[in-house]
């Protein structure tokens, strides 16, 4: 039992003081779980890094997920991950209640009117890296115009007007894949 | 919680406008969670994709309240954004639903990955199924991104262009932390954006 609460609080730690997201939660995880207890080495803490790359979800619970089920096995990840999460459960629902009861109070209004627009130039700028990932393979500006991916343009284009005939979000997502496996099986190129 | 959905703008014509579940809510949480690769800002126009322009469960205005919300607190802003989005659709329940529905599937697919991570890393056809689809995410980004540029310049209001263009060239250009841009920014909304015209 000492182990998991172990866990749990020392990931709490992390998610509560990691504020900003993302990368930013990495050198506290880094702090608490190489340095402090000794769970990972920094090799295995790399491998979490690129796998969450290319896996779903936050850093955070995946280095949560990883570090537990090494150090406690299943029960170990589950109380890392609720660790994590549950300083943000708190604050956040914390939140949720004052704004539904003071979100029209003239300055809380104002200052959720000012992070509108920011919210929408952080969705596009996520839209803009994910974009050139996908067509150029790279991750900052800079690139060649020409040379782009072309299947990754075809696809592009595909589910962009399949969307605009109102395919559901899911269904566009599998779909995709699947025209990823398929154009690029026939066409012989590696994404 | 009336007091902000009356002032919030009316509801626009979602596509299929399906009622409220809570499985609904959990089933499109976990395959847009389980789906999704490249973190929160992916994560949250898909959501908004989902609840907001396909079920009509939300208004767009509040569902960006809703964001800037969960961008403000700590942890993860894609667990935050599903916390907060729960607890407008369904209560506490509802944020469990949704918090379970996020979570779960990096939680399996690491369990699994990391266990067969050299087989899963250099499988060909694993990384053609997923360069599709984040050929496919992109699409719908750039959907999502688009119809809220518009709409934010069909306002034609100088203050919330600027802080948007702000913002972007701030974070991607100037590499300066999210945290203090939206700090700025919310001084500039506590200060100047208070008119209703703004809302």
């Amino acid at each position: 039992m000492g182990i998991l609460l172990q866990l749990f609080f020392s990931f709490a730690t992390v998610g509560l003081f990691c504020v900003g997201g993302g990368y930013a939660s990495m050198p506290l995880i880094q702090a608490e779980v190489i340095e402090k207890y000794g769970w990972l080495s920094m090799n295995e803490f790399v491998d979490i890094f690129t796998i969450s790359q290319m896996t779903p979800g936050p850093i955070g619970i995946n280095a949560a997920t990883f570090v537990g089920s090494k150090v406690a096995g299943i029960p170990g990840s589950i109380a890392a991950t609720a660790g994590f999460v549950f300083p943000s459960v708190v604050i956040v629902l914390l939140l949720a209640y004052l704004y539904y009861k003071y979100g029209n109070v003239g300055p809380i209004r104002g200052i959720l009117n000012g992070l509108r627009p920011a919210v929408v130039a952080l969705i596009a700028r996520a839209g803009l890296d994910i974009l050139l990932l996908a067509f150029w393979n790279k991750e900052k500006l800079p690139v060649e115009v020409m040379q782009a991916d072309k299947i990754a343009i075809l696809i592009f284009i595909l589910t962009y007007f399949a969307l605009k005939k109102k395919l559901g979000t899911i269904k566009l997502l599998a779909s995709s894949g699947v025209a990823g496996l398929l154009f690029y099986m026939i066409s012989g190129i590696q994404p | 919680m009336d007091q902000v959905k009356d002032t919030s703008e009316k509801l626009e014509k979602a596509v299929f406008s399906k009622p409220f579940t809570y499985s609904r809510l959990f089933l499109s949480t976990f395959i847009i969670s389980a789906f999704t690769v490249g973190g929160g800002f992916v994560l949250i126009p898909l959501m908004k994709a989902k609840y907001v322009d396909e079920f009509g469960w939300m208004s767009e205005n509040e569902s960006l309240d809703l964001v800037s919300i969960a961008q403000s607190a700590p942890g993860a802003v894609a667990v935050n954004a599903s916390i907060i989005m729960g607890y407008r659709l369904g209560g506490i329940l509802g944020t469990f639903t949704a918090l379970l529905a996020t979570v779960l599937p990096p939680l399996i697919t690491l369990t699994v990955v990391s266990y067969f991570y050299d087989a899963f890393a250099t499988n060909p056809y694993v990384r053609m199924f997923l360069k599709g689809m984040q050929c496919g995410v992109t699409a719908v980004l750039l959907d999502v991104v688009l119809g809220l540029l518009v709409k934010q310049v069909r306002k034609k209001l100088a203050l919330p262009l600027i802080i948007m263009a702000g913002t972007f060239i701030a974070s991607y250009f100037l590499k300066i932390n999210i945290m203090e841009i939206i700090l700025v920014d919310a001084i500039i909304g506590f200060f100047l954006m208070r008119d209703p015209q703004y809302n």
